[in-house]
């Protein structure tokens, strides 16, 4: 009953792959955009609102405006695919970008928890030490965001693994190539015969949720104790 | 030499600080919370930037208004201690302390090895920031600032987060760097026994303006330190040339033309001792006193006598050598003794009062 048949194994796999890429791509973009978020700019307000977006908007509407910009005949999509070669339309790529754009916002907000607790005191005597700006940021802002990076990037996968409405909009259910795990779950449900695998593949999802917010809590804690925080 | 002339407005405060600091020692920024001394030395670092002036250290120019010019704070090679010591968190003191060496460029006058037992960190080395006291932390944070050889080292009330038993545990160590290290310091305080301890110069300020600048053996007879210091701290700062102990173990210093004797709490071998005679110590007698239990007496010719605002007078005794004490006596001694400018006096000073901090003559700068 509990033994995941080889379909299954496909969408859990496929699952770690896109919410692995998407952390990975997502991570510097949102180091850099939580530290800008906690300067003052003009447009400050306007790029935290575009960041949080998708937090409130269906995630359905999202998919839609990743099909429009990044689809076949959108303005990004079309030039990735003449330039690069990148398809996203119905492709793991594509699984990964809608992804990345949903779960961007938790990540940032992650970061910015550890960023508010900065002493900006810190950077001023980086700086009469003789470090500039790129060497502050490196030396002291960034080692001292790690535990809200990493924070960040466990909440990021976690949620990563489940991400369905974007998903299934933007590159659609097809087995091996976007087929992750929440979309596996979705199908089974269609099925008559799914009872079995839908309540499989729910624990799953429920196993790997809570494996990702404990060890994102755990591994916060280490890291801010080394800080002495 | 760092010359420093600048405006900055903030608000309803305007600051107009115009100073000059010796090649080396001690200058102390003196005066009242919120006068604009920490505006000032954050200016000299480049940590705020002024709205006119300028400000030049060794015909280096940091920044002039006129010429639109100003150089990074990060390129200036002047150090910086913070009230709240400010160490890395995510590194270990050995990683703190490396932070600002691995950054310079200059020629190393102080080495790592030097400063670590300078400042006894040897045992700290491997710890973190929260692992240290209060103490130990700033003392890691002037050797952090030292390790980057700065040309200019500023210190922003660096004992004001510490209470007095760590102050007292700090201050031989800035002696002691006052004393070996050739490079000029900045100390802004407003507790009058640190100036004491450790100044060599002072620049006393005021509402964001410079009062008056000098010696404190100078400014120690003006009224501009007697206003800022308190009144139950004034009294003449004189620098006594050791002479040795005499038979019952008392310090024998010179002062002006005569000798005082003092108890010795620490053996003193060498230099000069400066003393902190308070008005309120000082006793005048118009002739030498045998029947009576205060030793030391000098004798001295009234310079001058000023009502105080508290009413009572203060007689200035100039004591030779260039130097005077004061003493604070009420007015209706000052009629009883016929006392007036010129007359013969002697100033009798009770050993036990005296406080002595050692001060060796500062080190000559080695050429950076």
């Amino acid at each position: 009953m509990w033994a995941l048949s080889a379909a299954e194994w496909q969408a859990l796999t496929l699952s770690l792959q896109v919410a692995a890429i998407s952390v990975v791509c997502n991570l510097p973009l949102a180091v850099a955009l939580a530290y800008a978020l906690t300067r003052r700019f003009m447009g400050r307000g306007l790029l935290d609102a575009v960041v949080h977006l998708p937090l409130v908007l269906p995630p359905v509407a999202v998919g839609y405006l990743l099909l429009v910009l990044f689809g076949a005949r959108g303005p990004i999509g079309h030039w990735l695919q003449a330039k690069l070669g990148l398809e996203l339309v119905f492709t793991r790529a594509g699984a990964a970008l809608a992804t990345a754009v949903m779960t961007l916002p938790l990540m940032i907000r992650a970061m910015r928890v550890s960023l508010e607790h900065l002493d900006p005191g810190l950077e001023q005597a980086a700086r009469t030490l003789g470090a500039g700006p790129w060497d502050r940021f490196f030396s002291v802002t960034l080692p001292l965001m790690l535990p809200g990076i990493l924070a960040g990037a466990i909440t990021a996968f976690a949620a990563g693994l489940g991400e369905f409405g974007a998903v299934i909009t933007f590159v659609s259910n097809i087995p091996g190539q976007t087929r992750t795990l929440p979309l596996a779950l979705y199908t089974a449900l269609q099925m008559p015969d799914g009872d079995a695998a839908a309540a499989r593949l729910a624990g799953l999802s429920i196993g790997l949720g809570i494996a990702g917010l404990v060890l994102a809590e755990y591994l916060s804690r280490r890291v801010a104790r080394r800080l002495g925080r | 030499m760092l010359n420093v002339d600048i405006i900055r407005r903030q608000g309803t405060f305007t600051l107009r600080a115009r100073f000059n600091v010796a090649a080396a020692g001690v200058t102390a920024l003196f005066g009242p919370s919120g006068c604009g001394k920490t505006t000032t030395i954050q200016c000299i670092a480049g940590l705020l930037a002024p709205d006119g002036g300028r400000i030049e250290l060794d015909g280096v120019c940091f920044y002039d208004a006129a010429a639109r010019a100003q150089v990074k704070a990060e390129h200036r090679g002047v150090g910086y201690v913070f009230q709240d010591a400010r160490l890395f968190p995510h590194l270990s003191v050995r990683g703190n302390l490396h932070y600002g060496a691995q950054r310079s460029r200059r020629a190393v006058y102080a080495s790592f090895d030097d400063l670590v037992a300078m400042l006894e960190l040897g045992t700290l080395l491997e710890r973190r920031p929260n692992q240290l006291s209060g103490g130990e932390r700033q003392r890691v944070a002037i050797g952090r600032a030292l390790l980057a050889q700065p040309r200019l080292l500023l210190l922003d009330e660096p004992l004001a987060s510490l209470d007095a038993a760590r102050r007292d545990e700090v201050l031989p160590y800035l002696t002691r760097l006052r004393d070996q290290l050739a490079i000029p310091m900045v100390y802004v305080s407003h507790q009058f026994d640190e100036v004491l301890r450790l100044a060599t110069a002072l620049v006393l300020m005021r509402a964001g303006e410079v009062l008056d600048q000098g010696t404190l053996t100078e400014l120690s007879g003006r009224e501009s330190l007697r206003t800022l210091a308190g009144a139950d701290r004034v009294g003449a700062v004189i620098e006594a040339e050791l002479l040795g102990h005499d038979e019952s173990g008392l310090l024998r210093l010179r002062v002006g033309a005569g000798e005082l004797r003092i108890p010795a709490d620490e053996p003193w071998a060498r230099g000069t001792l400066r003393l902190h005679l308070l008005a309120r110590d000082v006793i005048i007698a118009t002739e030498p006193a045998i029947s009576l239990s205060v030793r030391n007496q000098i004798a001295g010719r009234i310079e001058s006598i000023g009502r105080e605002a508290g009413g009572s007078d203060l007689v200035a005794i100039d004591i030779g050598a260039n130097q005077h004490v004061f003493a604070r006596i009420t007015p209706a001694a000052t009629q009883a003794l016929e006392l007036h400018p010129g007359k013969p006096v002697w100033a009798m000073i009770k050993a036990a009062a005296i406080q002595g901090h050692s001060f060796a003559a500062p080190a000559r700068r080695r050429e950076l």
